[in-house]
């Protein structure tokens, strides 16, 4: 989080402290950001969102429509239809929930819904466990979301609210997913700064809005949602003949993505005084750094907290959080890391049979680099384990023994794990 | 400076509402504050844990807390060498206690270089003013009388933000009598 310069528009004296959970923090932003539909099913450790939303519901403190489902099959089926409809749309899942909505993730994503849902990490059954880890987030990555990943509670609440200027923007036009560690940011009060309601109103230019489209049956341009009185059809079916083509138009519509999410920071920026790197990524210490951890969420503040102990040491150590996974800024990751002569890929999810899926998307990342770091891959934190910093400290130590020895092996390895 | 206070407490003590409390008033202060409990399945009467942090920076780190400055235990029965593990150096711990020294020591065990023991009768105060056995406030005064890490008045703030009316100021009334009943026995 980066201290303005520039007096921001809304100065921290004139936004309001409040001291709450990042799963109430989310549940404020969501009702500052005029939703029209909020579709949910509870599921451990989300549950806070939508009981807290549910509650200014009851109040008459916002106009959304709360639709109470079965499911999170039903749930995203609900967001759904009202998102085609034209409506501003947010549910919030975890886990075994998330992946109970795959099926629908995909078809939110592919008929260019801006839905925004948040995502308190959980690890996935079996065996079961209500604490964190990224499992479930890497369980929805090829499913045409954005991913966002928020490190305190207060970049929950600001990402949120970003999430919706990004999701409706019209070079994007995708659904976005917010996560949040479950537990470590869910369930752990910490004090934020809340905008004003007028001017989140303000930021996301009031309600959503529809953009319009040309069809050859009516005269004028209408808006490309769902409404009886101007018939439209969503997700016809799409043989042989077109599929491949709408598919690649989606695809194609992520590019967008990186551009959009680093002007909204900056606007927020200018807006709030806040901002988180350049919105796709944060580094600390990488400039000089002979090893850089690269990490997401929350497990990324904690690490940060060790490497400035160890660079008072005099250890070249950085830290690079990754803010943004889906898309995957493969170019910038390898600008940021070329210099360095090791990264450890820091993640809280696996791929049985390979690495963890950060891991992977970071090789790729380098390939393209004549001169490559060396690449390691620490698996932390499965099943909420907490990453305790001594843990981080004498692994970085180690890292830099084995860099002097030249024989970094292997490349997996478990960080917190009993043998 | 970065403060770490961890809290021993049973399922529906309050020990995590105390250190909401106590994090709600350093963020009045203008602190940095964290608040949460270790991670479990909530039972009535189980041991439990919850960590506070206080810093004039931004808070980074979301680990549990492993060094505490500052150990309060708000039940007796839990008063045990466990308690003192990983405090730092010259820490302050604060038990929920009434009986004799010497007893209190036997449970306690050796106490680490410069570390302070404070007990506070919070049980008996508890009793007397809420007629409940809910001791998480009494131990906020008892952690005052140790070190007034918050002010009082963004303290008292917090307790009416948290409570309400005649609650409130009857947890007021108690956090003052646990500190005015605070005594330091090492």
């Amino acid at each position: 989080m980066a201290q303005a310069l520039v007096k921001p528009k809304i100065p921290v004296e004139k936004q309001v402290l409040m001291t709450v959970n990042g799963n109430e923090a989310v549940a404020y932003a969501v009702k500052q950001s005029l939703v029209d539909v909020v579709a949910a099913y509870p599921i451990t450790p989300q549950t806070i969102i939508v009981e807290k939303f549910s509650e200014f519901v009851a109040n008459g403190e916002v106009d959304t429509v709360f639709v109470p489902v079965e499911s999170e099959h039903s749930a995203m089926s609900a967001c759904v239809g009202a998102a085609a409809a034209g409506a501003r749309v947010f549910t919030a899942t975890s886990s075994q929930g998330l992946a109970l909505m795959v099926e629908i993730l995909y078809i939110a994503s592919a008929l260019r819904l801006p839905i925004v849902m948040a995502v308190a990490n959980r690890a996935l059954s079996a065996p079961i466990n209500i604490h964190n880890d990224h499992s479930d987030a890497y369980l929805m990555r090829d499913a045409g979301w954005i991913q966002l990943f928020a490190e305190n509670v207060q970049e929950a609440y600001d990402t949120t609210i970003q999430a919706f200027k990004i999701a409706e923007d019209e070079r994007v036009l995708l659904p976005v997913a917010v996560n949040l560690d479950g537990f470590f940011l869910s369930h752990t009060l910490e004090n934020i700064y809340m905008l004003p309601d007028e001017s989140v109103r303000e930021f996301l230019g009031g309600y959503r809005r529809v953009s319009k489209v040309k069809v050859d049956y009516f005269d004028e341009e209408v808006p490309l949602a769902l409404n009886p009185a101007r018939p439209l059809s969503f997700g016809n079916l799409d043989l042989y003949d077109y599929y491949f083509e709408h598919k690649v138009q989606q695809v194609e519509a992520m590019k967008s993505v990186p551009e959009v999410v680093r002007e909204v920071n900056e606007e927020w920026f200018k807006l709030t005084g806040r901002r988180y790197g350049d919105g796709i990524m944060d580094g600390y210490g990488i400039e000089d750094a002979d090893i850089i951890l690269l990490a997401m969420g929350s497990g990324a503040g904690t690490m940060r907290s060790v490497v400035r102990k160890l660079r008072r040491e005099g250890l070249r150590v950085g830290l690079l959080k990754l803010r943004m996974f889906r898309p995957f800024p493969f170019k910038d990751i390898a600008d940021k890391l070329k210099n360095a002569k090791l990264v450890a890929v820091m993640e809280k999810g696996i791929s049985p049979g390979s690495y963890g899926p950060l891991f992977l998307e970071v090789n790729t990342a380098l390939y393209e680099l004549k001169e490559r770091p060396l690449l390691v891959n620490y698996i932390y934190g499965l099943g909420g384990r907490d990453l305790v910093p001594d843990m981080v400290e004498n692994m970085v130590k180690g890292l830099f023994k084995e860099l002097e020895t030249g024989l970094v092996q292997p490349r997996l390895r478990y960080l917190g794990v009993r043998e | 400076m970065l403060i770490e206070i961890t809290w021993y407490g049973r399922g529906g003590q309050g020990a995590w509402t105390s250190s909401n409390i106590l994090a709600m008033a350093a963020a009045l202060d203008g602190k940095f504050a964290q608040s949460f409990p270790a991670f479990g399945p909530e039972r009535s009467g189980a041991p439990m844990l919850a960590f506070t942090r206080i810093s004039d920076e931004p808070i980074e780190i979301h680990s549990m807390v492993y060094n505490p400055d500052v150990v309060v235990v708000l039940d007796d029965s839990l008063i045990s060498p466990k308690v003192l593990s990983g405090i730092k150096e010259g820490g302050l711990v604060i038990l929920n206690y009434t009986g004799g020294q010497e007893e209190l020591f036997k449970k306690l065990g050796e106490t680490p270089r410069g570390v302070k023991v404070y007990t506070t009768p919070a049980t008996r105060l508890a009793l007397e003013i809420l007629k409940a056995n809910i001791t998480n406030t009494a131990m906020l005064g008892g952690l005052m009388k140790a070190s007034e890490i918050v002010s009082w008045s963004s303290l008292e703030k917090a307790v009416r933000e948290r409570f309400r009316g005649a609650v409130a100021e009857k947890n007021i009334d108690l956090i003052k009598r646990a500190y005015d009943s605070t005594v330091k026995v090492r």
